[in-house]
């Protein structure tokens, strides 16, 4: 893949950013971790095993739909759209969970600690543990746990412990902090399942391999549909995991524009959002050193969007490089457009996106009629929006 | 020899391991957190470790969690805590270690923070979540101030990677007695004697302290027969200070008097 782009380095670094911050306990795990995965990342069993199970139990690959009337209504750009919603369990997370517990496995863990914000990880992470039989705890924000109330239903179906944070903001801030302390105290049969492109070398490089399925499939697709590369790709970024997924295999392509959507939640102004990139600066959280919002002290600040799986005041070492490399764009889109685009979509194409990728969909709602009309742009739909129809309800003000 | 690591030689020569008190700066005050290391001197402890309240303390559980929210909701800052060391050097030469999470230093700057430690009497620093490999730039900054960067190691700690943090800690290492988090436990953790057994092995070595659940006079005995040269106690001092909130002057009393118990169990 990628000829030259050869990252991260040996200390897991993409260029200042990456590395590893974290509590001794977890140094060694971690460095288990990346040698079992350099290891069986080229074994032709462990691949064939995961492709297997991405294609016959998470349903891939997933379409690349042409949303004819979005794009119509819009009046520039062809507007395609990476069905990753059609994936099992509803969103792009099953990927990156398949992988690592595959790799849990041949780890000989027994046990899958995760964080969930949205509760998509979580439900992904709960479903492959039953699928292959691990024990499994998830740790939720109490915040979270009340507005992704059937997200919980549907983790505690499959069998898995979901437990309550209700420390700092009560967010996946927080949860991931709880689910690293269970994994320093459980290291020995425990496997941390990180559900994002974020926290200590290596889990930015894993986690992007293994989502980067979703832009080596659009790649593909893109080319057979229209023989050639999109000039415009597009995907929300919480931690940045369907984003770097998405990005990763356009890297080199130089013509092919990247943008990243961050939630912008009240307004930057306002202080009340979740975008690290474009309203951060770099340093140190959750073992990586990256782009995250917080106040003049370092202090980590409390952050906000509409959509939970946003809501996270890091992101992903790897998006810190390609805005510094000016490789990748990102820009903040608020809680009131990505609505507005929720259900633009849902009225136009039929389809109820998850607010983490309404965010996106605002963003070429600006930018599709700005471009001409035999461009294309790919927007990756990360996962679909029945975890949000009470937060859309309630937002809607009872417009339904 | 730095001032850390002559306390370690007096205290060892006159038969006793080194008591170290741990506080949260600024629970529930600065001021409060002067008065509570005072007494903790006062019942014996032989070096003060000052907590740098974080937003998001990984390696704590529970109960510094909670300490460190009172000690941010007081508005407490990495600076206020290099001034509080400076008042309190003012009148006491029990040295100081701060404990800080590594976004607050990053965020003043590596040498701006070690100038004002360097400056304020602080002794040495010791950052949960800066691993070995990760420290290069922050030992060579706290090298020019003079202050000991105090490193970790943990059960899991490989035989490797123990060579390379018994060669760069200073003042001494800093032994994680179990797996998991800082807090109070009822039994001493088996791991704490083993990873003690692998340090003293060594014959090049910093002075060897344990930390992390370590909670009681009899926690201390076993530590102490095991070979250990220093314990440190966190939790189980900051419990009274949570459980004292509205009684400062019962709480001084409390500090003053477990410190005094510990001390006991120091002696060798
Ligand atoms: C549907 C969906 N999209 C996006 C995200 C954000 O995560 P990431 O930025 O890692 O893709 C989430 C997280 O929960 C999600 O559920």
């Amino acid at each position: 893949m990628a000829g030259g782009y050869h990252l991260p380095d040996s200390r897991g670094r993409f260029g200042a950013y990456g590395g590893r911050y974290v509590p001794e306990t977890l140094m060694e795990p971690l460095i288990e971790l990346e040698e079992a995965y350099k290891r069986l990342r080229d074994e032709r069993s462990f691949r064939e095993e995961l492709d297997v199970l991405l294609r016959d139990y998470a349903g891939r690959p997933t379409p690349l739909y042409y949303a004819e009337r979005l794009t119509k209504e819009l009046g520039g750009a062809k507007i395609y759209l990476k069905r990753e919603d059609l994936a099992f369990t509803g969103a792009h997370k099953i990927n990156n969970a398949l992988g690592q517990a595959l790799l849990a496995k041949r780890m000989g863990k027994t046990r899958l600690v995760a964080e969930t914000g949205a509760g998509q990880h979580g439900v992904a992470t709960a479903t492959v543990a039953a699928r292959m039989g691990f024990r499994c705890t998830v740790y939720m924000g109490a915040e979270d746990m009340a507005r992704q109330a059937v997200n919980v239903y549907r983790m505690r179906l499959l069998g898995a412990e979901v437990k309550r944070v209700d420390s700092g903001s009560k967010t996946l801030k927080d949860a991931i902090n709880e689910a690293l302390r269970d994994w320093a105290t459980n290291v020995r049969d425990t496997h941390y399942l990180l559900g994002s492109a974020v926290g200590p070398h290596p889990y930015p490089m894993i986690v992007r391999d293994f989502q980067s399925v979703i832009g080596r499939e659009i790649r593909a697709q893109i080319l057979e549909r229209e023989g050639r590369l999109p000039d415009l790709v597009v995907a929300c970024v919480g931690g940045g995991s369907n984003a770097i997924g998405t990005f990763y295999p356009f890297i080199e392509d130089r013509d092919v524009k990247l943008v990243g959507v961050e939630a912008g939640g009240e307004g930057l102004e306002t202080g009340r959002h979740a975008a690290s990139l474009v309203g951060g600066s770099p340093g140190i959280l959750h073992g990586m050193y990256s782009y995250v919002m917080q106040d003049e002290y370092g202090q980590i600040r409390t952050t906000h969007s509409v959509s939970a799986g946003l809501d996270y005041p890091g992101v992903g070492p790897e998006h810190a490089f390609l805005k510094e490399m000016g490789r990748a764009e990102y820009v903040a889109v608020g809680d009131r457009a990505a609505l507005e685009a929720f259900l633009t979509l849902t009225r136009l194409e039929g389809i109820m996106p998850a607010l983490e990728p309404a965010h996106a969909i605002a963003y070429i709602m600006d930018v599709a009629p700005t471009m001409r009309r035999d461009d294309i742009i790919v927007l990756t739909l990360s996962g679909r929006g029945d975890k949000d129809l009470d937060i859309v309800s309630r937002s809607l003000g009872g417009l339904f | 020899m730095s001032n850390i690591s002559k306390v370690f030689k007096d205290s060892l020569a006159s038969g006793r391991v080194v008591l170290i008190g741990y506080l949260t700066a600024g629970d529930p005050s600065l001021e409060q957190t002067r008065i509570y290391a005072e007494a903790l001197v006062e019942g014996g402890v032989d070096v003060l470790e000052l907590g740098v309240p974080f937003s998001d303390p990984v390696a704590d559980g529970v109960t510094i969690q909670a300490s460190a929210q009172r000690a941010l909701a007081a508005g407490t800052k990495l600076l206020d805590v290099l001034r509080l060391s400076s008042t309190i050097k003012k009148s006491l030469k029990t040295p100081i270690v701060i404990l800080s999470y590594l976004n607050p230093i990053y965020r003043m700057g590596f040498r701006k923070f070690f100038e004002e430690a360097g400056s304020s009497g602080v002794d040495g620093v010791v950052v949960p979540d800066l691993p070995v490999e990760e420290s290069t730039e922050f030992r060579e900054e706290a090298r020019r101030a003079g202050v000991d960067t105090i490193l970790l190691a943990s059960p899991t700690t490989s035989e490797d990677r123990l060579d390379l943090i018994l060669r760069a800690s200073q003042g001494f290492v800093y032994l994680v007695s179990l797996l998991g988090v800082t807090g109070v436990r009822r039994e001493l953790s088996p791991e704490a004697l083993r990873i003690l057994e692998r340090v003293r092995a060594r014959r090049e070595r910093p002075y060897v302290a344990v930390g992390f659940g370590v909670s009681s006079p009899d926690h201390v005995k076993a530590l102490v027969k095991g070979g250990a040269e220093g314990v440190i106690v966190g939790s189980a001092l900051v419990k009274i200070v949570e459980e004292n909130l509205d009684n400062p002057s019962k709480c001084l009393e409390q500090l003053r008097s477990f410190a005094a118990r510990l001390k006991e169990a120091t002696k060798f």
